[in-house]
């Protein structure tokens, strides 16, 4: 005679008592983590979104011979200390990129220093006799913040006003594209040897293991082999995007080739003897069959391998790529600096306006990474089993 | 070797089924090595009348012998063929001889090396790197088992259709027309397509897909896969299909339309399949081969293996006493 109901569903309780009690932790560590992330994202935006906008003024410039070697004299005493700094710097550019300005007067929407960009965006105090103005600019439509496009175009500056990430997304863009272009067909080709060519024996299993191992070799370390191997030995240029992309491509080309070789393990037996049935030679079975239902999944690898490369400071320092670069460069060979980089030099900065651009900076690499691993996502989703 | 009952089955029906059976008893040799119980020696002329007729044969349609089929004509010989994974020797000393224009049927219980002999046959354990394989397999003169032969060559002329349907992640043109244009048989879009709607035509599958000859090979049901699969082997225009088990993975009745196609197949090819299902080895083959351990024990007509098999190994796995 078996138990009754009633005894099994009492000694049923503990056990299904424990299924609630461990989808509650399960639940609340997701929570936890939805927070922090909350938490860090909240702050981030907080922080970094005014980074996107910059206090101006609206005042008359005067260009003319003696303005062009006294700056200060362009703009009325009344407001220059409302002025940034860096627009004085900028001076004598303005007169060589249109020679047509001298001898004019401009009404022009002029970047405020950033004390006053600051009292604007409702932090930091400013002496009593400044306020009064900057709330009179503020009342006649004088004074506002803007659109901060010089946060997007500009390069490194001590002047906040004039700081941007355009030069490190100029040297991001670089780098990764050497990177890509070394990493990309060297671990492809080596993951589709490794996979569908090479015999199983200790050697390429001694080959795995160290290409598992090299995944997981601190970056730091990869940044010392760039310093010594290829500035030490091979003399490549300090700080260049080409050195900061050799070194990032050795980081990244373990990823590239254990993604891919997932993706081609991936591939059914099925389709790789359909096509020897039929007459392939090995080669067209990988590139007929194999490579084309694989390639979502390599390129997803990629694009994963790319937005981690994108985002590595560490070896990228070590080779100089910290450099101070007001101007970007369209050369592999000159220094330039990486979007990582840039935001760890202002982050050091004690500067409330740098601060904030620390954080604008943090939000568009983030965003960045998002989007790239998104695109991962959305192709893994798309192409995946169509076989 | 000596094949005291070369001539049993041309005189079985002449002789009575019992004396042919007690006459392959004693043939086998005592120490257990493999005997083809057929052999047809080019040397030994034959007629193609004294074949058997197969009527009424217990568990399938009664396939009556191509009065076509030229004896003569062997599509594969194989001899002494030995196969090795790593230390363990899974196929142990194989003669069979196959017969052009035939279906040939190889059965037997499961791990008994049918598949893996079937495999031999056009190289595919050339892919297993553990498999060792001595022996030879002679086809059109040449030895295929031989390092030299070139296996892209071999499968060109040896196509195969595998136990699960595969067919190529592209669309049903494509699957039937990549192996052709790889091979450089076609190459104009316009042979292409007569080269597509024939071998479809001949896999029975053209009037299903016609109209969507550019979807891809996979959404098709697992029986119309199988057949495309088939379009696809037959495209190249092999002299032998192997077939693995073809019907496994199938329903009855894409199973009875495939049977019917191995059939007709016959005409133009060599077709030699591996199959569990006994009836399907009587409803469809000419010859059957009954494999057990890695060796042959018996190999005859079809009618002759099911109804008196020579050995009390075949007559027990054919009676179901084990298998």
């Amino acid at each position: 005679m078996a138990d009754s109901f009633d005894e099994i569903t009492k000694q049923l309780r503990k056990r299904h008592g424990k299924t609630r009690r461990l989808k509650l932790i399960s639940m609340s560590a997701l929570i936890l983590s939805g927070l922090f992330l909350a938490v860090f994202l909240g702050d981030m935006v907080q922080r970094g979104w005014s980074a996107f906008l910059q206090g101006q003024i609206q005042l008359e410039v005067t260009y003319t011979e003696e303005t062009r070697t006294m700056p200060l004299n362009a703009i009325d005493e009344d407001y220059r200390q409302l002025v940034t700094q860096g627009f004085f710097w900028s001076f004598p550019g303005k007169f060589e990129q249109d020679p047509e300005l001298t001898g004019t007067v401009r009404d022009e929407w002029v970047p405020a220093s950033s004390d006053v960009d600051q009292y604007l965006k409702g932090r930091g105090r400013l002496s009593s006799q400044e306020q009064q103005v900057v709330d009179r600019l503020v009342e006649q439509g004088q004074a506002e913040l803007r659109f901060n496009k010089t946060f997007f175009t500009g390069g490194g500056s001590r002047s906040p006003a004039m700081a941007g990430i355009g030069a490190a997304a100029l040297g991001t863009l670089l780098t990764i594209a050497v990177t890509m272009a070394i990493s990309l067909p060297i671990g492809v080709m080596t993951a589709i040897y490794l996979e569908e060519f090479a015999p199983d024996n200790r050697f390429t299993r001694m080959i795995e293991v160290n290409i598992n191992n090299l995944a997981a070799v601190p970056s730091i370390l990869f940044g010392l082999l760039g310093l010594a191997i290829f500035i030490g030995f091979f003399g490549v240029p300090r700080s260049s995007p080409l050195v900061g992309g050799l070194t990032i491509a050795l980081m990244t080309l373990p990823l590239i080739i254990i993604s891919t070789r997932a993706s081609l393990r991936s591939v059914p037996d099925g389709i790789r003897h359909a096509a020897f049935g039929v007459g392939c030679t090995r080669w067209q079975v990988v590139s007929d069959h194999v490579l084309p239902v694989s390639l979502p999944g390599i390129l997803t690898g990629s694009i994963i391998g790319m937005a981690q490369a994108i985002g590595e400071t560490a070896p990228l320092i070590l080779v100089g790529m910290i450099a101070f670069i007001p101007n970007a460069d369209f050369s592999l060979l000159n220094s330039a600096t990486v979007l990582p980089a840039q935001i760890y030099t202002w982050a050091s900065l004690p500067d409330q306006a740098f601060q904030e651009k620390t954080a604008g900076g943090i939000l568009v690499l983030l965003t960045i990474l998002i989007l790239l691993n998104a695109i991962a996502v959305l192709m893994r989703n798309r192409f995946e089993r169509r076989w | 070797m000596t094949h005291p009952d070369s001539a049993a089955r041309d005189t079985a029906a002449a002789d009575g089924q019992t004396e042919q059976r007690s006459r392959s008893r004693e043939s086998r040799p005592a120490n257990g090595e493999v005997q083809p119980a057929v052999d047809h020696g080019a040397s030994e002329p034959q007629s193609a009348g004294g074949r058997p007729e197969r009527q009424g044969q217990s568990g399938g349609k009664p396939v009556s012998f191509n009065n076509e089929v030229d004896h003569e004509r062997l599509s594969m010989t194989v001899t002494d063929l030995d196969l090795w994974y790593g230390d363990y020797q899974a196929l142990k000393s194989l003669d069979i001889e196959i017969y052009s224009n035939t279906v040939t049927a190889l059965i037997g219980p499961s791990g008994c090396g049918k598949s893996t002999f079937l495999r031999c046959l056009n190289r595919m354990n050339d892919l297993i790197p553990s498999a060792r394989i001595e022996g030879r397999i002679e086809m059109d003169g040449r030895n295929v088992n031989a390092r030299e032969m070139d296996v892209v060559a071999l499968r060109r002329r040896v196509g195969m259709v595998f136990q699960n349907p595969n067919p190529f992640p592209k669309t049903i043109f494509e699957n039937v027309a990549y192996a052709p244009r790889m091979h450089d048989i076609v190459s104009s879009r316009r042979d292409q397509e007569e080269l597509v709607e024939q071998a479809l035509r001949d896999a029975g599958l053209w009037d299903e897909v016609k109209d969507k000859l550019d979807q891809p090979g996979t959404s098709l049901s697992g029986g119309q896969q199988q057949r495309l699969c088939i379009a696809r082997a037959i495209a190249l225009r092999p002299d032998v299909i192997l077939m693995d088990e073809p019907t496994s993975a199938l329903d009855p009745i894409s199973t009875a339309i495939i049977e019917d196609l191995m059939v007709r197949l016959r005409k133009d090819f060599t077709i030699v399949v591996v199959t569990h299902n006994m009836q399907q080895a009587a409803r469809v083959a000419d010859y059957t081969a009954f494999f057990h351990l890695g060796e042959i024990i018996e190999y005859n007509d079809t009618a002759t293996l099911f109804e008196t098999p020579a050995t009390t190994k075949a007559e027990d796995y054919i009676t179901g006493r084990y298998g």
